[in-house]
């Protein structure tokens, strides 16, 4: 489970990277592969160890111009997930 | 081929077969290579910028014991400079606290280290090593000191599979973020230990029992990933998620196999990286192609619902139980094969006392 206060982190040994053979953005990680869409890009480049959840919500809120709301069960559905396969980890 | 031909995403590079540990379930071949016969720095240097061009995004390390080769921190800082994700799999027999450091330095991605049992005595009969434990012990806490991510492996058989739990305490002590419990495959050298090696359905079942309450339990914590032993299952593992579909290997003296094992299929003849592109062999070796896509299938596989989740399973195990590569692999229930397969299950799994293991030396 991830909430809005937690600062979710890309640990070491996991990162994003610029597939260019396969024209698309992935995360990678020990053993794990994981193509990104659009979202999910955006939603991990502001993993800078200092936003909350909340904070990366709202950026992206303003950004595409949609509600918070609606954006920020997105967002914690996406870190938790990652979570639960190691790929990201929170303080 | 009809079907598209997608670029592969892992390589599994085998710098060496020299190890200095002598597991009864190693599968590498029963004849190994020489040191003479290894791939130079540069050659390796110039399959890895293949391979990244190629679309390689995770190289594995492996061997043999990568850390027998004095040139494994060229190595990878040649797979970073290619811009491949790096994966030391590794013993840490021949591991110091300056090559770890070093290897750092280079750009290295990721640690597994493999674990033969969770006490010396155990773990150093396996391997066949003494001391090793220890050393290896002694690496895992430079690891986490350092920093670097690590997996621990811990190959499971019938001589270990009951320390499971105690095998996830110590994944947990050592700060690893993932553990793979290996139930041994059997390949290569493993199958003269077969019968030392396969543990009983009634191993199995309480191992499947610790493995589903602790994925829960430990989640966010350590990733579980958990390789079962397939003589117990009922469908094939998507062995190398269907060949020369995901993966491909590269042998100490750079022959280039679709899987591992292989070599293991005597009418099949593979290519080198010293003679072809990776690209060319990738696309068009013969080897690749053997049994790549679904046209090679049996009747059986072919029209089976689960074809595109297990692609008829191990060409290799198909090779090495029924004598014939193009076969469905033997672990399928719908497999006329699976008969030889129960028969040996039979006979191995109920011996009160195994066999003593037979080592390499």
């Amino acid at each position: 489970m991830i909430n809005v206060e937690d600062i979710a982190f890309l640990p070491r040994g996991v990162r994003t990277h610029k597939d260019h053979v396969r024209a698309a953005d992935v995360l990678l990680g020990p053993e794990r592969v994981l193509m990104l869409d659009q979202i999910g890009l955006e939603i991990l480049s502001r993993l800078d160890g200092v936003a909350s959840v909340a904070e990366i919500s709202e950026d992206l809120a303003k950004t595409f111009a949609a509600s918070r709301d609606v954006i920020e069960p997105d967002v914690i559905e996406f870190l938790a997930d990652l979570r639960d396969k190691g790929l990201v980890h929170v303080r | 081929m009809s079907a598209r031909i997608d670029p592969p995403l892992a390589m599994l590079a085998e710098l060496t077969h020299r190890c200095p540990l002598a597991c009864p379930y190693c599968s590498n071949p029963t004849e190994l290579l020489g040191k003479s016969a290894e791939l130079s720095t540069e050659t390796w240097a110039d399959v890895f910028a293949q391979a990244a061009a190629l679309g390689v995004l995770q190289l594995h390390l492996s061997g043999g014991e990568p850390a027998s080769r004095s040139d494994l921190t060229e190595i990878a800082a040649a797979a970073h400079k290619a811009g491949l994700y790096t994966n030391l799999i590794t013993s840490g027999i021949g591991l110091t606290e300056k090559r770890l450091y070093a290897l750092e330095e280079a750009g290295l991605d990721h640690i597994q280290l493999s674990l033969q049992g969770v006490a010396a005595a155990m773990a150093d009969r396996i391997g066949g090593y003494k001391g090793g434990y220890d050393r290896k012990m002694h690496v895992a806490e430079i690891i986490g000191k350092i920093g670097i991510p690590l997996t621990l492996n811990a190959v499971m058989h019938r001589e270990n599979l009951d320390d499971l739990p105690a095998t996830l305490e110590m994944a947990q002590r050592l700060g690893a973020r993932r553990i793979e419990i290996a139930c041994v495959q059997f390949q290569g050298w493993a199958l003269t230990n077969r019968s030392a090696l396969q543990p009983t359905p009634e191993q199995v079942n309480r191992a499947k029992k610790t493995v589903a309450e602790a994925i829960p339990r430990l989640k966010g914590k350590l990733v579980i990933d958990f390789v079962p032993p397939d003589y117990f299952s009922d469908f094939p593992k998507a062995c190398m998620n269907g060949w020369g579909s995901t993966g491909v290997n590269v042998a100490p003296d750079g022959t280039v196999l679709p899987c591992h094992a292989a070599a293991t299929i005597p009418h099949l003849s593979f290519e080198n990286v010293r003679d072809r592109s990776l690209e060319m062999i990738w696309y068009h070796s013969e080897a690749f192609n053997a049994y790549r896509g679904t046209d090679w299938m049996p009747s059986l596989c072919q029209t089976c619902e689960r074809r595109d989740i297990d692609f008829g399973g191990c060409r290799c195990q198909a090779m090495a139980i029924l004598g014939e590569a193009g076969a469905p692999d033997p672990v399928c229930r719908k497999s006329p094969g699976r008969a030889v397969l129960d028969e040996l299950l039979e006979t191995e799994s109920s011996q009160i006392e195994p066999p003593q293991f037979v080592y390499r030396r």
